[in-house]
């Protein structure tokens, strides 16, 4: 099967399941309104969502639980850093904007990586080079500025595992 | 007092700890002082509170249409709310905003200037 045609099958099924979960109403109107919905944005979008033909690991599904796990973690921890920056009377920022290099090519990669930067405590991506693979990161505690440093610190706490599961 | 089931009472609870969330959210976007500090209080605390008061919602009223909806919005918040905080803060840095005082380096710049 063409790649095209396997994304505007996906899309169309997870666009006809958002629908459903939206109404909740299970008539016929309402489920041909949801088809013919989910048809046209299968047809005018569904050849963005998968790029390239991969085949399937369980490894795969393996690595996106401990990403799914780890992200949460760094979120609750993000959460309690900027409740304990704010309510800290002196208000302890040194911020700056830092480089990090990231090994990731594909976009998909690139964007999680960013997403993920976001979300992690005390970092927000403000920029990807993608030719030159680097992601400006404004850090609201900076603590080193050497590229290999934060790239240790920011970036490899995803970037392993966003290889595995995209790569 | 009303009676409450079980879930309900934790959805309660779990909504309670979305706002505190949120409330450190706007305390930072009032005491934190440029716009890419700010950026970072909002965006950290709009995922887990507001997606929390979401979830609460979630817990509260169950696999319900009210349930369904409110965990289809908390994934799209989660996934849009870091790409808009990438969109502004770039906006921003573009539109020449200045990094507060207290910014101790910016390569951005400096690699900017350097393609000039």
């Amino acid at each position: 099967m063409k790649v095209e045609t396997k994304s505007r099958i996906v899309v169309f099924s997870l666009s006809l399941l958002v629908w459903i979960l939206i109404t909740t109403v299970f008539s016929i109107p309402s489920l041909v309104a949801g088809i013919i919905m989910a048809l046209i944005t299968a047809i005018f979008a569904g050849e963005m969502l998968i790029v390239t033909e991969r085949k399937f690991h369980l490894k795969r599904v393996w690595y996106t639980i401990e990403y799914l796990f780890k992200f949460t973690w760094e979120l609750i921890k993000a959460n309690f850093n900027v409740a304990y920056i704010v309510i800290h009377p002196l208000l302890p920022i040194k911020p700056g904007i830092v480089k990090v290099k990231t090994k990731l090519k594909r976009d998909s990669a690139l964007t999680m990586l960013a997403n993920s930067i976001t979300l992690t405590p005390g970092t927000l991506t403000v920029d990807i080079d993608v030719d030159n693979q680097i992601l400006y990161v404004h850090w609201i505690y900076v603590k080193f500025t050497d590229i290999e440093q934060t790239t240790k610190d920011i970036g490899g706490r995803f970037e392993k595992l966003l290889e595995e599961i995209f790569e | 007092m009303p009676d409450l089931a079980i879930n309900q009472i934790i959805g309660y609870v779990i909504i309670c700890i979305g706002v505190i969330f949120d409330l450190f959210g706007v305390l930072g976007l009032v005491r934190l002082p440029d716009v890419y500090n700010r950026l970072q209080a909002a965006t950290k605390s709009v995922t887990f509170g507001s997606a929390g008061i979401l979830f609460g919602v979630f817990v509260y009223s169950g696999f319900t249409a009210m349930g369904f909806k409110a965990i289809l919005a908390a994934i799209f918040i989660l996934l849009t709310s870091p790409v808009s905080a990438h969109a502004i803060a770039k906006a921003a840095h573009k539109a020449g905003i200045k990094l507060t005082d207290k910014t101790v380096i910016d390569l951005y710049q400096e690699d900017k200037e350097l393609q000039k």
